[in-house]
């Protein structure tokens, strides 16, 4: 049969090597749209993992936040995040600097952002008072009908022009299309060791999550139901964040492979410390790991009846991987579904979700790059923070810089659609204006400041 | 302690649209029910009641009129908005996202016939009689 002509039918077998968002998002839209379709498909998960365990065994290691986009998104699709899921709703994101700092809340303080663990929980934990967010869609892909094996897949093979699935003492299985979603952090290049494939894994560098136990109620007290984030003069470090969960705070470190050095330094910041109750040992965790992330797509994430999903293919630089995993996996479906499984379908109708999110990356490490310029002087943070205060005090004045922090820091707007918010003039005009001031400015303030997010204004 | 809830929590007999507001969002029910009311010549016409898991307010989606009903919560409801300027860029590039609206839609509209249906026998029934 021409390659072109390859389609899902059915009785089709789909095999989805790894149980993670990607795989479960793939699993649920590819039996979603097969049922609107009329076709019959069968769609088993392999994952050896179990999510409802507490410490790495059971977890995906990721800070674990659901983005205000994503939160609507699945709403949209019917997908409501329980509060047996959700650990902690966000509705504002707090930026500290060493100069002061700033809250950005969303419109009518609604708490449009998800805290969750995607496991189990952090190591110690006694009580699972909240269930895996991972687990939580693998059940819903199994709700759909997806069947999950709970075995590690050993190696993909091509017999009579189809992929198989091996697991060690098992009877290999045949499938008519495979989705690899198997995240940075496996070895991925190992299952196809025997099958010649344009596939190149993506690059990777290594962050850096904790998680503190403090309790619920400190942590209502000391981080309330905001997000922190910290643009600090610190080298190599590109992001920090403290996140409140339910009794845990997880922190989360992105930049050039994280080492022990920095996150020293990070954590003797006096703002940092700040963020956490006098006592607590910073240095003695409840659990951390330091997981590789995706910060290069892995070129030619598809073959003939082959799909890379999520980190072990294309995702969003930084921010709102899960979102990234969701937007893949559903081009994935979508294509396999309504458009056939060749290589050739797949790079018309697969390729072009990656190549955006990649594009959108390259604008974002510009982005980035820019923001290290701010890092790295003090003028220049105090001419944020004036900024954002300066348009806090004038109410029905645009929000230039707020609108753009706040998406920079929920990860909820494309690269590309921040960056055209930083083409206004009222963007480079209240900036340049503030950043004359503070550079002339003996002023040394140690603000608390509100600023409401307005998302409705038009920039 | 409960801390995991998303979106706003309205009050009982709290309005969370108001008739012939311009709409920019639809809603999501969380947790609770609301009503839909139509507010006519100084009285309340009770259109419908939605419960979790449904939506509300999607006309404003799709139309750039006014809304056409009001809503409130009966009893605490805690609704999530989509903003409009998030959901139609996305539904721009995953038309596939609009299947489950359409299909309440749909519903709804077949629910609207069957009642079209019902009031048109009762007034034949009373004009026989």
């Amino acid at each position: 049969m021409p390659s072109s002509q390859l389609q899902l039918n059915d009785h089709s077998r789909i095999g989805v090597i790894g149980g993670g968002p990607a795989g479960s998002f793939s699993s649920f839209f590819l039996l979603d749209m097969a049922m609107r379709m009329g076709i019959k498909i069968e769609v088993d998960i392999y994952e050896p993992r179990d999510f409802t365990q507490a410490g790495p065994s059971g977890c995906n290691m990721c800070g674990g936040i659901i983005s205000e986009s994503l939160v609507q998104i699945l709403a949209t699709e019917g997908i409501n995040l329980p509060t047996t899921v959700v650990q902690r709703g966000i509705d504002s994101y707090v930026l500290h600097t060493d100069i002061g700092n700033v809250t950005i809340e969303t419109p009518l303080r609604e708490k449009r952002i998800g805290a969750v663990h995607r496991g189990g929980g952090p190591r110690d934990v006694i009580e699972f008072q909240w269930d895996s967010f991972d687990r939580h869609l693998q059940d819903l892909a199994v709700s759909k009908g997806a069947r999950v094996i709970p075995k590690r897949a050993d190696q993909v093979i091509w017999e009579n022009g189809k992929p198989q699935i091996h697991v060690r003492n098992q009877d290999a299985q045949e499938y008519d299309l495979i989705i690899v979603a198997t995240g940075v952090n496996a070895a991925t290049h190992k299952l196809f060791k025997n099958v010649e494939l344009k596939y190149a894994p993506p690059s990777t560098t290594k962050t850096h999550i904790r998680e503190y136990y403090l309790g619920a109620e400190k942590i209502e007290q000391i981080l309330g139901t905001s997000m922190h984030v910290f643009l600090l003069d610190l080298p190599r470090l590109e992001f920090a964040a403290v996140i409140p969960k339910g009794d845990y705070v997880s922190l989360c470190l992105l930049g050039e492979d994280i080492d022990k050095e920095l996150l020293t330094t990070f954590l003797d910041t006096p703002v940092v410390k700040n963020c956490f109750p006098d006592g607590l040992d910073l240095d003695a965790p409840s659990c951390w790991c330091s997981p590789r992330i995706n910060i290069v797509g892995a070129s030619d994430p598809y073959a003939d009846r082959l799909l890379f999903v999520g980190d072990c293919g294309v995702t969003r630089l930084y921010k709102d991987g899960i979102g990234a995993a969701y937007r893949i996996a559903k081009a994935a479906a979508s294509t396999a579904v309504f458009q056939g499984i060749s290589a050739d379908t797949f790079e018309k109708f697969f390729f072009p979700a990656c190549r955006n999110v990649e594009i959108d990356n390259t604008i974002g490490k510009l982005i980035f790059m820019f923001t290290k310029h701010i890092q790295k002087r003090t003028f220049a943070r105090q001419a944020v923070i004036n900024m954002v205060a300066s348009e806090q005090s004038k109410p029905g004045k645009k929000r230039h810089m707020s609108t753009v922090l706040w998406d920079m820091f929920t990860g909820s707007a494309p690269y590309e659609k921040i960056l055209l918010r930083t083409f206004h003039p009222g963007f480079w005009g209240g900036f340049l204006l503030n950043l004359g001031s503070a550079l002339f400015s003996t002023k040394k303030p140690t603000t608390q400041l509100s600023v409401t997010d307005d998302s409705d204004m038009t920039v | 302690m409960t801390t995991g809830e998303l979106g706003k929590l309205y009050q009982h007999g709290e309005y969370i649209v108001r008739q012939g507001e311009i709409g920019y969002c639809m809603y999501v029910i969380q947790e609770g029910t609301v009503e839909i009311i139509l507010e006519e010549e100084g009285e309340e016409i009770l259109l419908a009641k939605r419960k979790a898991g449904d939506f509300f307010g999607e006309m404003a989606l799709f139309d750039r009129d006014v809304r056409s009903a009001s809503v409130r919560a009966l009893g605490p409801a805690r609704i999530l908005t989509v903003d409009k300027k998030n959901l139609l860029p996305r539904i721009h590039q995953d038309p596939s996202m609009a299947f489950r609206i359409l299909e309440i839609m749909s519903n709804r509209i077949r629910e609207l016939l069957l009642e079209v249906n019902r009031l048109t026998e009762i007034t034949k029934q009373n004009n026989t009689h």
